[in-house]
């Protein structure tokens, strides 16, 4: 049987909590970032890009390439790598430059 | 919130711009040898990318089996809590401002929403290194990851991209990371190493005087034995397959070049790529300001630095990384060096004999990893070079061969390559080899992060 990354380090959490990605619940834990926790349920991209409309999600994972940025509580462009999945968090995909309420 | 002069508390006597093993060591250091000394960083916990480790509320009672050299930083980190250093986490650098004192101007927050100026006589830049990276086919499909991300976001989140993971690239950054994916219970069907690992055998002299990197290497190497995980020498990834996520790649043989030989290639189904071709000096903050810099042996820029870690400007010191990539070993030893030197303290010889076979390793590491010209074969024109403003390889190399563009900044002023929210750091080393500009600089960055002009106005 295949062991888990908590069970190589013996984690035992805090209690978790869940945040929203596109109207559905994640399940987070405490310290894990957005990226983290949407990982941790197989999600790996959460944009689309603004030439193309291309799927993207965590790239460097250390917030030096800026693919991993979504929409958190209605404010774009967000690095969720570096965010963490606090309860409550909201976090949508974003289109392109996920500022289309601002288009004339 | 500005401030008036008489308000304004004194400098400190340094600051040290980087939490990893380089600033950490160099903090605990020069408070230890009588200094104010404040400690900035980007992230919520010491340690930087190296010992980066999960937040308390995940509760790891082993976060040591994610890593090499454990006991080394809970000691700086023992150090650090019994010291007088100011560490101020969160708050991220972006630019620091030369005068009769250093003026550092920070972002505060993960994200971004505060900001702080700090200031001080002397300035250590301790800000590490991210990875280099060379595009393929279908390098931007999700679950390609780069090696020291899926690194980070096993280190501190306790998740990983996939459960069949194939690393490539080259560097020593791959036997590590494999190490930590197999450990923590992924699959890796094979490491995939550009380089054909003969280059040590041209430095036996600096091996022997560097055991505790063989032991190293040799643990790395049982580790991904009883894992079963092949390494495949002069080989790369050419290509990720996949519509909305990567579902496996093609892997070739290299030529001695670096060139794909036709006819090696084949096929290995993965559900995540994990991929880094070494690392790059995270130097900005200096050259910014027109420090001199070297080329090191695997053409990466790197801070000019003397015997007591001094840059070319007057007040600011280097160490670790910025001097030249060299991992946590010789980080420490350096952080130490320069903290001595700076508190006008004796160098002890054992301290500089540590750091002097550290960095003659480093260099036999980076010679032996220095990419190959003929990596850029594997790219179609249809391949991003720069994943923000997602500019192909057709549209690069016309701004080079019909209008003329002979370096990157040219090419970034003809098609936006470099230009997006990465600044480069990502397609930087590409664009610069397809630009065919033989003499390598530091990339142009006046700020290191986005700043909100709300701080920038603020900033004087």
């Amino acid at each position: 049987m295949r062991r888990t990354p908590a069970e190589l380090v013996g984690a035992r959490p805090e209690p978790g909590h869940t945040i929203d990605f596109d109207g559905r619940p994640i399940p987070a834990l405490p310290g894990q970032t957005i990226a983290a926790a949407l990982w941790a349920e197989g999600i790996l991209a959460w944009r689309t890009t603004r030439v193309n409309g291309r799927p993207r999600g965590a790239f460097c994972g250390i917030g030096a390439c800026y693919d991993c940025l979504a929409t958190v509580n209605g404010q774009a462009s967000q690095r969720t790598c570096l965010l963490p999945a606090e309860p409550g968090t909201t976090v949508t995909t974003q289109e392109g430059h996920g500022r289309a309420d601002l288009a004339v | 919130m500005p401030t008036s002069p008489s308000e304004r508390p004194a400098p400190y006597d340094l600051a040290v711009i980087g939490a990893g093993p380089a600033g950490l060591a160099a903090a605990v250091t020069a408070a230890e040898l009588g200094l104010r000394c404040v400690l900035l960083d980007a992230g919520p916990r010491p340690g930087g990318q190296y010992y980066r480790h999960p937040a308390p509320g995940l509760g790891a009672a082993h976060p040591e089996r994610l890593h090499h050299g454990w006991s080394a930083f809970t000691g700086l980190t023992g150090r650090l809590a019994a010291s007088t250093v100011t560490h101020l986490t969160e708050h991220h650098v972006w630019t620091a401002e030369q005068g009769d004192t250093w003026r550092l101007h920070a972002t505060v927050g993960a994200g971004s929403t505060g900001s702080a100026v700090v200031e001080a006589k002397a300035v250590l830049l301790a800000t590490g290194a991210y990875e280099r990276q060379l595009p393929f086919p279908g390098w931007t499909l999700p679950g390609v990851v780069t090696a020291g991300g899926a690194q980070a976001m096993l280190k501190a989140g306790l998740v990983l991209p996939g459960r069949r993971i194939v690393v490539a690239g080259s560097g020593p950054l791959l036997l590590a990371a494999a190490s930590s994916l197999v450990s923590a219970g992924a699959g890796v069907p094979a490491v995939v190493e550009a380089g054909n690992y003969l280059g040590y055998a041209r430095g036996l002299g600096t091996l022997a005087a560097n055991p505790a990197k063989l032991v190293e290497g040799a643990g790395h190497g049982a580790r991904l034995l009883r894992g079963k995980v092949r390494l495949r020498r002069s080989s790369a990834v050419v290509e990720a397959h996949g519509t909305d996520r990567v579902t496996g790649v093609t892997v070739a043989r290299l030529d001695a070049e670096w060139r794909p030989v036709p006819g090696t290639e084949r096929r290995i189904d993965c559900d995540a790529l994990a991929v880094g071709h070494g690392l790059l000096p995270q130097i900005e903050l200096a050259t910014e300001l027109g420090a001199e810099t070297v080329l090191t042996a695997d053409r990466t820029v790197a801070l000019k630095v003397d015997d007591g870690l001094r840059t070319s400007l007057p007040g600011l010191w280097a160490a670790g990384e910025t001097c030249g990539v060299g991992g946590a070993d010789l980080a420490i030893a350096e952080g130490e060096l320069a903290a001595r030197v700076i508190a006008g303290a004796p160098v002890p010889t054992a301290l500089r004999r540590r750091r002097d076979r550290r960095r003659a390793f480093a260099g036999l590491m980076a010679a032996a990893h220095r990419p190959g010209p003929g990596w850029t074969d594997w790219l179609r024109p249809d391949t991003d070079v720069c994943r923000c403003e997602e500019v192909s390889v057709a549209a690069v190399r016309e701004a080079v061969e019909e209008l003329g563009a002979t370096d990157s900044r040219t090419v970034k002023l003809l098609t936006r390559a470099g230009m997006g929210w990465c600044q480069g750091r990502m397609c930087g080393p590409a664009v610069a080899c397809l630009s065919g500009s033989s003499e390598l600089r530091p990339d142009s960055r006046p700020l290191s992060c986005p700043v909100p002009l709300a701080q920038l106005a603020d900033g004087s």
